[in-house]
């Protein structure tokens, strides 16, 4: 946590003469549903001269740039899609903090699940050889102990 | 002159940790008694040594002692001298000595309290221990030396980065090792396990408080690191599911899991080979921790800062620490039959489920850090991974672990019924589902976000009320009470542990679900309203701190005309590091953070203020705090103590009886 911002308010700091807030009250859209569609969209948008950051958060120009192009499309009339396809165009897949599932990607999706599934099938089989052991184990005895058992019956 | 005594100490460190790891282990093969007991005098050694080291280079720091490359690099005369002393370890070359000097405690820790392990264990345990000496004071020495001069001092420094500068970042880091280190106790106790061929219930008890330290100190600094990203970073933030987060989050997540999986070790005799991997992955995830915030691999894939040479030499100690343990692990695991036996509806089963869910969570945060590097390597593709995919792939997780647990806690061993502990937990599924529900009424927008949040930390706190109560047994009121006082320390640390969880999982909630946002242009003594606070900017001034220059502004909050609160929140530039920061102002409270933030003039003479209201922010943390406090209660437990006496128990291969 300590490296992750150095780097990128070092670069900030190149970039800009005085720091400045992430959202800027003259960029907020008037009408509020739209304001809100683009702020939604800018938390899934990378910064990309940052380390991690999303544009919502980040003080880069760069980032503001960002935001601006957001309200730019919403306003003429883009659906939230078609809007990050647009920015996506431009940027590249890199752009997007929230990966698609398209291609290999898919992998990164499922593998949770997967493991979910594979671990607990493990487990699963685990807890069944525990329970056959609890049962079986303590009630049979060994052909010798049987033996030795009915010996003394007969005595 | 003594910052050359001090890189002398580190050298001479490096020769007795090689000597910890090569006598003892040789001492333990043949049975040699005398060989086996080097291992303890050369620990304490060596931690004296690189705990001269660590003083020297204190000394320089403190003293601005210039002509030394490092704290040329990190400090300045004018800075408090808090954080000149911080400044040791807020630097690459310096936190390696302290991650060390903290090495080094664990193992001679495991000296001095380990009389009433078996010698050729604890032989074995300080030459495991000794080894990671040798690889880390080698891996300093020759990438990282702290104790470099420079031909020509300068007058003065170049400061420490500002970001740094402050109460919260100073004591983070030292945690944060304690924690990252204090699990390679637990590496050397399974590894030492491996080697002997042996695993009982005496051994998870002699793992467990080591981890359980380990874990304690993991959890305070996770939460100091995002407490300071809270009140430092200008927004308000408290995770942003970064790399270097991520890199303490695993560890954390695996170390809980172990956690539990050594308490099935020590009263059920099960789950061994489990175990041994869980304490092996743990210390693993650490070293993976090292290497992603020292090579910069994963986040200079497209940037910043990156030095091959020390990336390479951490990926070979994590090779050989990791290859060498599991190679180990898969030839000799097999021995590790299993005691216990038990019912698929057990405590032991829930267990299993517990870590089934910390280490999946823990692996979906692992490929999803690494994942742009995979996908770069693999297929060319940049991509990045961010809060979005964790915060849909991670969560699932910790909802079903939350809603398992008060049952799962409540199971007995062995062989349990559900009928009973269910019987017991209606009460508290009642109030969390009323809880829940109250707040959907309430709330004004229509995410479930929080009233489930709050549904489900209410059923995790009131089932762990629900747990103690029914321990107390039959009776009266005062009777009940009377039990609950003495049951053991370990029960109480339980509940208070969970309860910190359930605490944390609603507030995480609370804070995502319900945080206003205001963001406006003000002239100086206008005021607006925010949830019933009505908040003045009152003044702002241009001032000078002691090594900053800051626009201070006044901000006054009230609430139906009654003064609640004056704030200062303030925007600093730091001309030595040439860096700007943002202070924000936050009145604390205990259901809510009002979080004001100033920012630049605008044209028309107005000033930009953002302003949020945070709902039970502090609970996070708090949380958090429980939890860490639980552990140190159940650190705190009877059995611990009575350490001569467990011992005998545990040989003689009776363990104690389940609760």
């Amino acid at each position: 946590m300590i490296y992750r911002f150095i780097p990128a308010l070092t670069l900030a700091f190149a970039l800009i003469t005085t720091p400045v807030l992430a959202v800027q009250p003259d960029e907020i859209l008037a009408d509020p549903v739209l304001e809100s569609r683009a702020r939604e969209l800018s938390k899934d948008l990378r910064c990309l001269v940052c380390r991690n950051e999303n544009i919502d958060d980040s003080n880069a120009d760069l980032a503001r740039d960002l935001r601006l192009l957001v309200r730019e499309r919403l306003v003429a009339g883009d659906s939230d899609d078609a809007a990050l396809a647009y920015i996506v165009d431009r940027y590249g897949e890199y752009v997007l903090l929230n990966p698609t599932s398209k291609g290999a990607n898919l992998i990164l999706w499922i593998a949770g699940p997967l493991m979910l599934l594979l671990g607990g099938a493990f487990a699963g089989n685990y807890l069944r050889r525990r329970r056959g052991l609890a049962e079986s184990t303590p009630a049979d005895l060994s052909v010798d102990e049987e033996k030795r058992l009915s010996e003394i019956l007969k005595e | 002159m003594i910052v050359e005594l001090g890189h002398f100490a580190l050298i001479l460190a490096l020769f007795v940790a090689t000597i910890q790891t090569v006598m003892p282990l040789i001492g333990a093969h043949y049975r040699w008694s005398g060989w086996m007991a080097v291992g303890e005098a050369a620990a304490s050694v060596q931690f004296l040594l690189v705990a001269a080291s660590f003083g020297a280079l204190t000394y320089a720091f403190v003293t601005s002692d210039f002509s030394v490359v490092l704290v040329v690099q990190n400090s300045h005369t004018l800075k408090p001298m808090l954080y000149k002393v911080s400044g040791v370890w807020g630097n690459h070359e310096g936190s390696l000595l302290l991650w060390s000097l903290i090495l080094a405690l664990f193992g001679a820790s495991v000296g001095w309290f380990g009389a009433n392990l078996p010698p050729t264990l604890r032989a074995r345990v300080l030459a495991v221990q000794g080894s990671i000496g040798v690889a880390f004071l080698a891996f300093m020495l020759l990438t990282s030396n702290p104790f470099l001069r420079v031909a020509v001092p300068p007058f003065d420094g170049q400061d420490l980065n500002p970001l740094l500068q402050d109460p919260g970042l100073a004591f983070h880091p030292p945690f944060l090792y304690l924690g990252y280190v204090g699990l390679s106790v637990a590496f050397s106790f399974a590894v030492a396990a491996l080697i002997e061929g042996r695993v009982d219930a005496a051994w998870g008890r002699w793992v467990r408080p080591w981890t359980l330290a380990a874990w304690i100190f993991l959890t305070i600094g996770i939460a100091l690191g995002s407490w300071w990203a809270y009140y430092e970073l200008g927004w308000g933030g408290f995770w942003f599911w970064d790399p270097v987060e991520n890199a303490s989050f695993m560890p954390w997540l695996i170390g809980a899991a172990l956690l539990h999986s050594a308490i099935v070790v020590e009263k059920r005799e099960a789950l061994k080979a489990w175990t041994i991997l869980l304490a092996i992955l743990a210390f693993g995830f650490s070293l993976i921790g090292t290497f992603i915030v020292r090579s910069g691999v994963i986040t200079s894939v497209h940037a910043f800062a990156n030095d091959p040479e020390r990336g390479v030499f951490i990926l070979l100690i994590l090779a050989f620490f990791m290859g060498g343990a599991l190679m180990l692990f898969a030839a000799r695991a097999s021995a590790m039959e299993a005691k216990g036996l038990f019912a698929p509806v057990s405590r032991e089963s829930a267990l299993v489920a517990n870590n089934l869910l910390l280490a999946v969570s823990c692996f979906v945060v692992f490929v999803g850090t690494i994942w742009p590097l995979v996908a770069e390597l693999l297929w060319d593709r940049k991509l990045s991974v961010g809060e979005p995919f964790f915060n849909a792939a991670f969560t699932p997780f910790m909802v079903v672990l939350a809603l398992l647990l008060p049952l799962g806690a409540m199971l007995s061993w062995k062989r349990a019924v559900v009928g009973r502990p269910l019987r017991a937990l209606i009460p508290a599924l009642v109030l969390a589902v009323s809880l829940g529900l109250l707040a959907y009424a309430m709330q004004t927008g229509r995410s479930a976000l929080g009233p489930v949040g709050l549904g489900l930390g209410a059923w995790v706190v009131f089932g762990a009320m629900a747990d103690l109560w029914q321990r107390a047994g039959r009776g009266t009121i005062g009777a009940r009470f009377g039990r609950i006082l003495r049951l053991p320390r370990a029960d109480f640390g339980k509940f208070t542990a969970h309860t910190g969880f359930g605490v944390t999982v609603f507030a995480v909630a609370a804070m995502l679900a319900w945080q206003v946002e205001d963001i406006r242009t003000l002239r100086v003594g206008e005021s607006f309203d925010l949830k019933g606070y009505t908040i003045t900017l009152a003044a702002v001034e241009k001032e000078n701190g002691p090594n900053y220059f800051t626009t201070l502004a006044t901000m006054d909050i009230t609430r139906n005309g009654a003064a609640i609160a004056t704030v200062h929140p303030e925007k600093r530039v730091y001309p030595v590091a040439g860096m700007p920061t943002t202070e924000a102002g936050i009145d604390y409270g205990f259901t809510r953070d009002l979080y004001l933030v100033i920012g630049d003039a605008q044209d028309d003479g107005t000033w930009a203020v953002r302003s949020y209201f945070k709902p039970f922010a502090n609970w996070i943390w708090g949380g958090a705090l429980l939890m860490s406090l639980g552990g140190l209660i159940s650190l705190a437990d009877r059995r611990y103590r009575v350490a001569a006496g467990a011992r005998a128990r545990g040989r003689s291969g009776k363990a104690v009886p389940a609760e």
